[in-house]
């Protein structure tokens, strides 16, 4: 027998255009001490099936049809009451964001003596007793002091494992966790994983572990059920499903996925996917407005470096006082140097916190560096920073950020926000002509042809980052800096942003300084790297020196956590 | 904390002087107060001779340098029109005014919030659309109109309530105080419901939307998920994460409260500091003007502070220094 079994659910969301259904005719099953993987991407339904096993889909989330067993019991058809009962105690659940899972006004102990309490009734002294055991378990050092603090005392990895203890504090039978390490640093990803996984077997928990990354699947999960479109694609062994997929969709899914093994010049196209225009077919680049009237007269040095930073600082002050003496700073950039030559990619890897955005965002003059220069086609840039003589400077220099959903402003059509930096830095002169470079540009990163008269919120994550994309071009700058550009972005939708980015950058020899924690995309994007930690830069080497041969104990230490694909086919 | 505690102080004195300043300059085109002074009669030497005792011939950085430094010690001067210390009129006034909008914004504040909770938990039951329809007609009302219409009925019409003045009050030193009689709780009952109802409905609809926006939280949500009765999470979880945004508004509003009970002293003829205010206005009665402007913004700057600190007790995440306790 199964200790949880869904058969044949649909889960719907009646509105007033008719039932939307999220998840359609699935039948799952976990048994005791085994993890099964429901992976897919964003909108797959996924999540939605978690939610129903533990009865909290938002309302008027409904499962309405097919039935949910658990230990040989219909659960779906409970009264509330006795829903509220299974929950915490039969099944526990995990949340895929520790910084927003907690009460943040309660200390840990308060939430944990309360849900002990309620679960297994060993009054105040006892529930405490156990309180701390439980923190002790999921790893977390000197529990009897750390009992008494608030959430936001602790590292986002070990608010989850608080998280942890607190879903285990019912001693619960099926534990859904739901995307547990997304909001994680690679390296804590990796201790809760195994934390996860440990737990399952000494206490033989069933686990569903929901996730969109194919590296945590291959790494814990013993069976995956792949997911698209509401629709279960696939259920087998994790080996069989990487190793051999048998569905088309499965198929095309894991060829996204960048390959920490070796570099490949291009992702194969995921055909499966809808929202993408491929249209390559249109216009030969070197010959558009594009190509032609960029702006060459500055030189680059005669290496041919086109930026170079020298001993940057940079610091913020975490403390303040009356008396400077007390006063506390943070060095987020430490002595940084690096230079980086026309047409090249220059990544920077590294956990968070680790200063690696900070660093671009001295570059771009969105900060003042504490010390240092930054020297960009012959001209310091950093300590000049909003006077005219800067300006076309600036001009060959772009960003694209990482949250494709906060960096486009959603009061104005796309229309506007691709045509702002044309009309800043007067580059047409006229409407008509500014109007024809936003259709080009538009036409360029692949959005289809009605695109500039909708808002950003019309579109998902992907095509927002084409229009982020397109808007770092309207300038025609010689510099991109990304700053993680696809780390919010499904895989396959990284996987095309990734591909736009490599074609753009042949196309018109762009250089970037391309920013992230994914050492996979780094390792297919970047001829250079430098690895951070803390503020400073560790180890600058070739990419592929720095994935064969890396020389700093961190970057070793990095590699090996990267979550080993090798039964990829 | 010290250095937050002086640099709040040094901020305070800033705004009061700022204060004064402005005031004192309005003052100079309210009227000229020795016209109200003295009767028809009198000479132009009299009134020169009056005038010039009075200081008012000073120049203005003299006369506004004189204010601030007797201010400084308490002293307002004389009334121009009561002939004794403004000090004196205004304590007198003062517990009129303390007690109706003491018991206004606990009346808004122990109406407010439960309601605002109740229809956030029940957000579409009859009732909580009741109260939401009935709060439109709280927020849109003016204070004044309020008033009078609660006068026609409950004076007018049914005759329950007397409609102006404290009724009897018992002095307790130098404290009078309505409340410790009959026909003193009678007539506070309809001035204090009038000036309570904006707020009352102010705060009910701002504890709502934000218990709301918390009800969708993570942490609400994983507290469900760990089976929790839903008492425990709507009052033991969501309610206190509620209440920190809340407590701004009240304290602003706790301001306001007494602000506003100009209005509504008018319309009830509650003798109190906004009806001395009132006629120092139609008197030219300026020091009584300055002393009462100076009280009512140390009153604001005093809660404000007294927000900031309070904030800094509930919210774990903040100490008042601005940087983050890190255990």
């Amino acid at each position: 027998m199964h200790l949880l079994e869904t058969k044949n659910i649909s889960i719907g969301f009646p509105s007033r255009h008719g039932m939307f259904v999220a998840v359609k005719d699935v039948s799952i099953n976990v048994s005791k001490g085994e993890i099964l993987g429901v992976v897919g991407e964003s909108g797959a339904g996924k999540s939605t099936i978690g939610n129903a096993i533990i009865s909290l889909l938002e309302p008027p989330g409904k499962v309405i049809e097919g039935e949910v067993w658990f230990n040989g019991d219909r659960i779906d058809n409970l009264s509330s009451e006795e829903k509220r009962r299974l929950r915490g105690r039969k099944i526990g659940m995990i949340f895929q964001d520790p910084q927003t899972s907690l009460d943040p006004l309660k200390t840990i102990k308060q939430q944990l003596v309360e849900t002990i309490d309620l679960h297994l009734r060993l009054g105040r002294k006892g529930s405490e007793q156990r309180a701390i055991e439980l923190l002790e378990q999921v790893g977390i050092p000197d529990p009897e002091l750390r009992i008494n603090h608030y959430p936001h005392q602790f590292s986002g990895g070990m608010r989850q494992r608080v998280v942890i203890a607190l879903a285990l504090s019912g001693e619960p039978e099926l534990i859904i966790a739901d995307e547990p390490t997304t909001a994680l640093d690679v390296s804590v990803q990796k201790q809760i994983l195994d934390l996860m996984r440990k737990l399952c077997i000494e206490k033989n928990v069933g686990m569903i572990l929901v996730t969109h990354d194919m590296g945590v699947i291959a790494e814990v999960t013993d069976r995956v059920a792949v997911m698209y479109n509401s629709k279960l694609m696939e259920l087998g062994d994790t080996k069989q499903i990487l190793g051999n997929p048998q569905h088309e969709y499965t198929k095309s899914l894991i060829s996204a996925i960048p390959r920490p093994d070796k570099r490949i010049e291009r992702f194969p196209l995921v055909t499966y996917i809808e929202d993408v225009v491929e249209s390559t077919d249109a216009f030969n680049i070197s010959e558009h407005w594009l190509g032609q009237s960029r702006d060459f007269s500055m030189q680059t040095a005669n290496d041919g470096t086109i930026l170079e930073v020298k001993d940057l600082c940079m610091r913020f002050q975490t403390t303040n006082s009356l008396f400077k003496s007390k006063r506390k700073f943070l060095d987020a950039v430490k002595d940084v140097n690096f230079s980086i030559k026309e047409g090249e990619t220059f990544g920077i890897v590294g956990e968070s916190g680790s200063g690696k955005s900070t660093i671009a965002r001295m570059v771009t003059g969105l900060y003042k560096p504490h010390s240092g220069s930054v020297n960009f086609l012959g001209k310091e840039i950093s300590s000049i920073n909003h006077t005219p003589e800067v300006l076309p400077y600036r001009r060959q220099m772009q960003m694209v950020f990482q949250d494709p959903f906060s960096s486009l402003n959603s009061r104005m059509k796309v229309m506007d926000i691709v045509a702002e930096p044309i009309i800043f830095h007067k580059l047409a002169s006229s409407k008509d002509e500014v109007r024809q470079i936003v259709l080009d540009l538009l036409k360029l990163v692949g959005m289809s042809d009605d695109a500039h008269i909708k808002y950003p919120h019309q579109f998902s994550g992907g095509q927002r980052q084409r229009i982020s994309i397109a808007r770092a071009l309207a300038t025609r700058p010689r510099f991109l800096i990304c700053d993680e550009p696809t780390s919010a972005l499904d895989v396959s939708v990284q996987a095309q942003i990734l591909n736009l980015l490599k074609d753009l950058q042949q196309e018109l020899n762009l250089t970037m300084l391309f920013i992230s924690h994914d050492l996979p995309v780094i390792r297919q994007m970047c001829d250079t790297v430098a690895v951070m930690q803390h503020g400073q830069m560790l180890e600058l080497s070739q990419t592929e020196q720095l994935f064969e041969n890396p020389q700093h104990e961190y970057s070793k230490h990095l590699l090996g956590l990267m979550p080993k694909l090798n039964m990829l086919s | 904390m010290f250095s937050f505690l002086v640099k709040r102080l040094l901020q305070s004195v800033v705004v009061l002087v700022a204060v004064a300043l402005i005031a004192f300059s309005l003052f100079k085109f309210v009227g000229d107060p020795i016209n109200n002074m003295v009767g028809q009669d009198t000479t132009l030497e009299e009134r020169e001779a009056l005038r010039e005792s009075l200081g008012l011939n000073d120049p203005f950085h003299q006369q506004f340098y004189n204010f601030m430094v007797n201010a400084a010690v308490g002293d307002f001067g004389i009334s121009y029109r009561h002939k004794v210390p403004v000090s004196d009129l205004i304590a007198e006034r003062a517990p009129a005014t303390l007690e109706l909008s003491i018991i206004s914004a606990l009346l808004s504040i122990f109406i407010g919030i439960p309601m605002g909770v109740y229809t956030a938990i029940n957000r579409s039951g009859f009732l909580s659309r009741s109260f939401m329809t009935v709060s439109l007609v709280g927020i849109s009302l003016p204070t004044f109109l309020i008033g009078i219409l609660f006068i026609f009925f409950f004076g007018v019409i049914l005759r329950w309530l007397p409609t102006f003045g404290r009724g009897e009050v018992v002095a307790l030193g130098w404290w009078t105080t309505g409340l410790l009689t009959w026909s003193g709780i009678k007539s506070l009952i309809l001035p204090s419901i009038t000036l309570a109802l904006f707020q009352m409905t102010l705060i009910m609809r701002l504890v709502r939307t934000e218990m709301l926006e918390v009800l969708c939280t993570d942490y609400i949500k994983f507290a469900r998920a760990r089976g929790l009765h839903e008492r425990a999470v709507n009052f033991g979880h969501a309610l206190k994460n509620t209440l920190i945004p809340v407590i701004t508004i009240i304290g602003l509003q706790l301001g306001l409260v007494m602000a506003f009970a100009i209005i509504t002293e008018t319309v009830f003829q509650w003798p109190g500091m906004g009806m001395l205010f009132i006629q120092a206005i139609e008197e030219v009665d300026v020091p009584v003007m300055a002393a009462y402007l100076m009280m009512i913004s140390l009153i604001f700057v005093a809660i404000n502070l007294l927000v900031d600190i309070l904030y800094a007790f509930v919210d774990p995440r903040l100490t008042i220094d601005g940087g983050s306790k890190h255990g």
